[in-house]
């Protein structure tokens, strides 16, 4: 069975003297049912498929309501004639989650990371960075090990449907599986990786899901954007030994709260929120479903 | 509970796991069942399907997954053409089906010298599904496992008629629920099992008497035509 806590997590690391990846990854054979190799080669192939995603992008392409699709391709544009406020790498890392966000409503191929509303974080902050820094393979294939693992706790204490949880579930949970991978690529401890991940989280707590006519992509394609810029500041904060105060078992528990207590109106129903502003309200009249 | 490759994954083409993925499969599992390529597809969407369906492409999911298709297939977009140019018709209604999930279908799938299958799905998230009914019946299957379904009159025996011929090729029943219109009307049971029923097995079951359709859900064989 998949771990309920990141404590749990940590304490089998201990336990038997391994690391975080290679505790989910026999916790996964385990589960399964399969050999050691077949769960990384699977892992390797997700890795690949995350990183050809974002090369899909096609600048010209909008989605079926017509509400997004540039937004990759202009930040990738002002990026490179301008100077980003953010900087470069930043500004690469924004590129990839805007890209990955218009991919997801355009129809492309994505990985569900944890979800198809959320599938640009993991990429823009893992394969951005991958490619800056000339990552080897096995490291990133292991920082996914570390993500899932993650993920699965969050999905097991909390939830990683917008419907049940809202955005925070989705972005949030995204942000902080990538801050736990990017720690673990920076090679941040076990509690470093547990401190990213809560401050991720804890950032992103009480994130409502409010897409405009129930569709993924206002706002979902630039809340891609803030998971990840959230990710990298978690991150940064953990490695350097800023600590999360509350546990991060605590935190997800925190979360899991906060979407129970959630008006349905902003779940995931297309109601509330952004969904219900006036504006929102008008592109629905347009919208020929 | 998720495994590590739900939560990340599937890979899929976007932009909803619910919504699009889920509907891919719901196609899918509904061919397996048909147990080929329908020629003619009439499709209700109901709830949320209804309602964003079009902009989730969860019409052109359904006609993908009907077609063979899986989830991470790059034509998913194109498939109203792919369907024009396979000669398969396709209609689709909205229209809310009652005391259904928000993300349903039901589909009447037709083939000429085949019976119809007339299938009744939701889409429950993360691109996982639930068979809610078959020929009208109620069941309530995921589809994530090989699955036996039988369709008989309500009379003594005809279960044990299943679990004999299973029992004697040595295959292992996961679960077994049984559905019926009335007492005395028409039955379905529905049983997931461990490993693939050869087709001997079934065409036996086929030829009894009382039995009046047999159809099973092998996950790991694509259908001939």
């Amino acid at each position: 069975m998949g771990f309920k806590s990141i404590q749990e997590i940590k304490d089998r690391c201990i336990s038997q003297n391994i690391p975080f990846w290679k505790c989910i990854q026999l916790a996964d054979c385990e589960e399964r049912a399969v050999l050691v190799e077949d769960s990384w080669d699977q892992m390797v192939k997700t890795w690949h498929s995350l990183k050809e995603s974002i090369d899909a992008y096609d600048p010209e392409l909008l989605s079926t309501s017509g509400l997004v699709g540039r937004e990759g391709g202009k930040m990738e544009s002002y990026s490179k004639n301008a100077e980003p406020i953010c900087g470069n790498f930043v500004a690469k890392v924004m590129t990839a989650a805007l890209k990955m966000g218009c991919n997801n409503a355009c129809m492309k191929r994505i990985v569900a990371a944890p979800t198809a509303g959320a599938c640009g974080v993991m990429p823009a902050v893992l394969v951005t960075f991958c490619e800056e820094k000339n990552i080897p393979e096995e490291k990133m294939v292991e920082a996914m090990y570390v993500a899932a693992g993650i993920g699965q706790v969050i999905a097991a204490r909390a939830s990683i449907a917008g419907a049940s949880g809202g955005c925070q579930a989705e972005i949030g949970s995204a942000a902080a599986m990538s801050a736990a991978a990017l720690c673990y690529v920076n090679d941040g401890n076990l509690d470093q990786i547990g401190h990213a991940c809560a401050m991720a989280i804890k950032n992103m707590l009480g994130l409502v899901c409010d897409p405009v006519g129930g569709l993924v992509e206002v706002p979902c394609v630039k809340r891609n954007v803030a998971g990840a810029l959230n990710a990298l500041s978690a991150t940064d904060m953990a490695l350097a030994g800023i600590e999360s105060q509350i546990p991060v078992d605590e935190v997800i528990d925190a979360m899991r709260e906060v979407g129970d207590k959630m008006d349905v109106s902003l779940k995931e129903t297309g109601i509330g929120g952004v969904a219900g502003s006036p504006t929102a309200q008008e592109i629905m009249k347009g919208l020929k479903f | 509970m998720a495994n590590i490759f739900d939560i990340l994954g599937p890979v899929m083409v976007g932009p909803s796991s619910s919504h699009t993925a889920g509907a891919v499969r719901i196609g899918l599992i509904s061919r397996k069942l048909f147990g080929r390529t329908p020629q003619k597809v009439t499709i209700i969407l109901s709830g949320s399907f209804a309602a964003t369906g079009a902009g989730h492409g969860t019409d052109r999911a359904l006609l993908a997954g009907l077609m063979g298709m899986e989830p991470d297939d790059m034509r998913i977009p194109n498939s109203f053409e792919i369907a024009k140019e396979q000669g398969m018709e396709y209609t689709f209604i909205r229209k809310e089906l009652r005391d259904a999930h928000p993300n349903t279908c039901k589909m009447l799938l037709e083939a000429d010298g085949y019976e119809n299958l007339d299938i009744q799905a939701c889409s429950i998230g993360g691109g996982r599904i639930m068979v809610n009914q078959i020929d009208n019946i109620d069941v309530n299957f995921n589809a994530e496992s090989n699955t036996l379904i039988v369709h008989n009159e309500d009379k003594p025996g005809h279960v044990a008629q299943v679990t004999a011929i299973l029992n004697q090729i040595k295959i292992n029943i996961a679960t077994m629920q049984l559905y019926r219109d009335k007492r005395g009307g028409y039955a379905v049971m529905v049983l997931e099992v461990d490993s693939t029923i050869p087709n001997q097995a079934i065409e036996w079951l086929r030829s009894l008497e009382g039995i009046i359709k047999v159809t099973f859900l092998d996950l790991n064989k694509e259908v001939e035509s």
